[in-house]
């Protein structure tokens, strides 16, 4: 797309949207959020960037090709369902666990490792569609 | 270890095996087939212990849970039956792999042929020893898979590739039939266990289901136990390196189909269907099938038709209910996998020694390779049914079954003697013929196998003879436990080789007789069923071609029927039954809405936001061009996400937001990409219609959310979702909670779901304007010409 301010303000836009999609992405299980909505977010901002500055750019700072990360996302919600197996508990039990770093209590649980999956899936699926549209029909 | 969980060792052992082939036969080169023998002959070795059980006529059965649920279990049963043949897969397993490592010795793909035999070895031995109907099924399709492996090894010729085929589809098929039959005999009788079965007989044969469970069982053992006239896939497999015809044929596969028939004798037999079915088919086998043998010069061709013939025996002796039939059948089994066995790995040996395997083309190899030549011998011996040997004690027990003096025993009689005199002559011809004579030319000098090649051969062989002369032995171990477990009560084989004048021994000797006149006329006996065969001109082999093109023209033909490859045609197609579901349904069940109540303090901002949602809609089918309706698509999808927001789903709001650009921008993309033009050019006469339905749809939708929301609304799921969110979750966000934990199954299926269609789309995105047309092209009838 031609516009200057369009192209200069893209970057910084689309860093901030992914920012704020990871927030939307860990505070959706107390908050309005979630992996699905993070993702969709997190997309967004893909397809402005792609918009604004080409999809090569956008390839190459998102390093893996999103169908990767899609399959990352769905491999990391499988397992996070598994690992309830191996506790001898049944299939997509969540388990949580309370480490504390620095003094800091941090919850973690296989329910967040899932809709970090989600959100990863959401992602990588949409953004190659919405990349691979651009592509050709950006001449 | 208890023997529970060495059993389920032993069972998983060929498996393990299969693993380790490739890489050790990457190491050891053909030397491997040494080390990965050892992996049947430790089954061997587990199995014996059952022995002294077995042999006083207990019945061993072990197992482990598998889907309780379901009352599935994964269960074993050993009995005098299974434990015979378990001891005879893994046995001729154990040479067939030393075998193997001679024959492919050099073949670039010996490795991954180790694994797919012990994989079938491991398919097999489950088969025999399964308990469990599902587990039985499970590893009745196994083999069907990995002898389609096997038939196909040599993948890169089409022969190969179309027997492998055939043999998938016609014993795959078969296997279908038969689990319908096992389901039927779970219905009847209540219990997925074959040793629980046992008890169930009477109730069984009473059943007004009793025919249609015996039909479909039927269906599944005749198909693999290669009965006519679905024996075609048999001969065809040969086309299968050598090992796996002579593994195939001697102790596995295709006597799958006999053991069920055996297994389930005691539930199934004795009545008039059994005894009518089973020794009509047989015995239509047994004669097709010896004759089909004279007719062929190959020898591997030749010894599949005897198997075919032979199977057709022993599934005439199973059904024939005479006293000592099934007696027989239980010897002759044992019998015939020692000497096909054998056969079989010296026919592989003539192939592989001299170029050649054509009967006509072979001839005073008796110098050349005399070690061969006595082993062969000693196989045509036991397969003729000569003394001292065992196939000569399992002969005089059949003609012991069919000595009497009834009109069927006679008729049965006759058929046996025909079918055993013309075996007869193929199996001199086979083990006799190439070695005596002048001295014929072949492709390579002949010479002696080496030891890999021979060792297999001959142990069957010396086993032929060894079972015979210990024949006490052999019926206490053997003989006697198997012979009880088909009938169902305890039976005593007592026969030795020894012979007895009488008339088993007189038709024996007409069987000899006339043999040794089928094998000196054999040229013109293989002219004159030539002859037959081509007045006949059509065969079940053929049939099967035609069947195969006939479904893939008619599936071809539906298939353009119904994929016209026009999204429209699809989209009026969907829409239309959509509108007829939603409004017809309610129409004829009188389920239609009360009329609407609305609220008469509605605030002035919902009711903004409303008319803006009502204006984007109208602005979408006003649009002058394609860009501004899909923007205006929007303007609605925005006002429902705000409304969403006041009514407190702020989730679903946001959602929303996010699914409205982006459905914007990528409906907007697609249509740059898809170059369509930018205002819409329908007919007036196409216009009409389209409206039509969607209004259609769209009260249709609207009528059944009205009805929706008129229902009394449940909240117990919602209190229990609001009572353990925090509790049990850990989370205050409901919503989420649901999502990815509540029923974060659903989610797992629903991320995989947009993962495939994102695949998809991709695929469809990437299509190139030329391999479009190739898949508008895509014609059965087309492809067959080419």
């Amino acid at each position: 797309m031609k516009s200057v301010i369009f192209r200069a303000v893209a970057p910084f836009l689309a860093s901030l949207m992914v920012l704020f999609s990871i927030f939307v992405l860990l505070r959706g299980h107390n908050e309005p959020g979630g992996g699905f909505i993070g993702g969709l977010i997190a997309v967004s901002a893909l397809a402005i960037y792609g918009i604004a500055c080409g999809v090569e750019t956008v390839r190459r700072a998102i390093y893996f090709h999103p169908m990767a990360i899609a399959g990352a996302g769905l491999f990391a919600s499988a397992v996070a369902g598994l690992i309830s197996i191996a506790a001898r508990v049944p299939f997509m039990t969540g388990l949580w666990i309370y480490p504390s770093v620095l003094g800091v209590e941090i919850p973690l649980s296989t329910v967040m490792l899932f809709d970090c999956g989600v959100y990863l899936v959401v992602v990588g699926a949409i953004s190659s569609v919405a990349l691979s549209l651009e592509e050709r029909g950006g001449e | 270890m208890d023997v529970a969980a060495l059993t389920f060792l032993a069972l998983a052992l060929p498996f393990v095996g299969a693993l380790v082939a490739p890489l050790l036969t990457r190491l050891l080169g053909h030397k491997a087939a040494w080390v990965l023998a050892l992996f049947p002959a430790a089954i061997v070795l587990h199995f014996t212990r059952f022995w002294p059980e077995v042999a006083k006529g207990e019945v061993v059965t072990g197992g482990y849970a598998w889907i309780p649920s379901f009352n599935v279990s994964f269960s074993w049963l050993i009995d005098g039956l299974s434990l015979t043949f378990a001891l005879l897969i893994a046995g001729i397993g154990t040479l067939i792999v030393l075998y193997s490592g001679g024959y492919l010795k050099g073949h670039p793909q010996q490795g991954r042929f180790f694994s797919f035999i012990l994989m079938f070895m491991g398919s097999m031995l489950g088969l025999v020893v399964s308990d469990s109907f599902l587990m039985l099924f499970v590893f009745w399709e196994l083999t069907s898979i990995t002898s389609f492996l096997l038939i196909g090894f040599d993948h890169s010729r089409e022969a190969a590739r179309r027997a492998a085929l055939q043999a998938l589809v016609v014993t795959g098929g078969g296997g279908l039939v038969l689990l319908a039959g096992l389901l039927i005999i779970w219905n009847v009788s209540g219990v997925t266990q074959l040793s629980l079965l046992m008890a169930f007989g009477t109730e069984m044969r009473e059943s007004p289901f009793y025919l249609a469970a015996l039909l479909l069982v039927l269906g599944g053992a005749f198909t693999k136990s290669a009965q006519f006239p679905f024996h075609f896939w048999l001969p065809n497999a040969m086309e299968a390196p050598t090992p796996v015809s002579a593994y195939l044929h001697s102790a596995t596969m295709v006597k799958a189909g006999v053991y069920l028939l055996m297994r389930l004798n005691p539930v199934f037999g004795g009545t008039p269907e059994w005894q009518i079915l089973l020794p009509l088919f047989g015995g239509a086998t047994l004669v097709i099938g010896a004759a089909l043998a004279c007719r062929q010069t190959d020898l591997k061709l030749m010894l599949a038709y005897t198997t075919m013939a032979s199977l057709g025996l022993l599934v005439m002796l199973t059904g024939l209910g005479a006293p000592h039939a099934i007696e027989a059948a239980a010897l002759y089994l044992v019998a015939h996998s020692l000497f096909k066995g054998a056969l079989f790995m010296v026919a592989g040996i003539i192939d592989h020694e001299t170029g050649a395997r054509d009967v006509t083309r072979l001839g005073g190899l008796r110098s050349a390779m005399p070690l061969t030549f006595v082993i062969a011998l000693a196989a045509a011996f036991s397969m003729g049914g000569l003394f001292p040997f065992f196939g000569f004690i399992a002969k005089e027990e059949i003609y012991y079954a069919l000595s009497g003096f009834d009109r069927r025993s006679m008729v049965f009689a006759a058929l046996a003697i025909f079918g055993n005199a013309l075996m007869f002559a193929v199996a001199f011809a086979v083990a006799l013929k190439p070695f005596v004579g002048a001295k014929v030319e072949t492709p390579k000098a002949a010479h002696e196998a080496p030891v890999l090649l021979w060792l297999g051969p001959a142990l069957l062989a010396a086993k032929g003879l060894s079972t015979a002369l210990l024949s006490g032995l052999t019926h206490e171990l053997v003989s006697t436990p198997m012979a009880s477990a088909i009938s169902g009560e305890p039976r005593a084989v007592a026969i030795s080789v020894v012979p007895h004048v009488g008339m088993p021994l007189a038709m024996s000797i007409a069987t000899a007789l006339i043999g040794i006149v089928f094998y000196l006329k054999l040229d013109r006996l293989r002219d004159f069923i030539a002859t037959i065969l081509a007045d006949i001109g059509w065969g079940p082999d053929r049939g099967f071609d035609q069947f195969i093109r006939g479904l893939v023209r008619f599936s071809g033909a539906l298939t353009r029927r119904l994929q016209s490859g026009r999204l429209d045609v699809y989209m009026t197609v969907t829409f239309i039954l959509v509108a007829f579901v939603l409004l017809l349904v309610p129409l004829i069940y009188g389920e239609l809405p009360r009329a609407p109540f609305f609220a008469p303090d509605v605030p002035l901002h919902e009711l903004a936001i409303m008319a803006i949602a009502v204006i984007g809609l109208l602005a979408v089918v006003l649009a002058p061009d394609r860009l501004t309706a899909i923007v205006s698509l929007g303007i609605q999808g925005f006002a429902v996400a705000v409304i969403f927001l006041l009514y407190g789903a702020p989730d679903l709001a946001f959602t929303q937001f996010m699914i409205e650009t982006l459905s914007v921008v990528v409906l907007a993309l697609v249509m740059t990409r898809l170059r369509l033009s930018p205002s819409d050019h329908r007919p007036l006469a196409q216009k009409v219609p389209d409206f039509a339905i969607a209004l259609a749809c769209g009260v249709g939708f609207s009528l059944m959310l009205l009805k929706a929301t008129g229902v009394p609304f449940d909240a117990t799921l919602t209190e229990f979702f609001n009572l353990y969110s925090k509790s049990i979750a850990h989370g205050a966000n409901v919503v989420n909670v649901i999502i990815v934990d509540f029923r974060g199954t659903d989610t797992l299926g629903e991320i995989a779901v947009l993962m495939v269609t994102g695949l998809a789309i991709l695929s469809l995105v990437r299509l190139r304007a030329g391999s479009l047309r190739r898949i508008a092209d895509n014609d059965p009838d087309a492809e067959e010409r080419a």
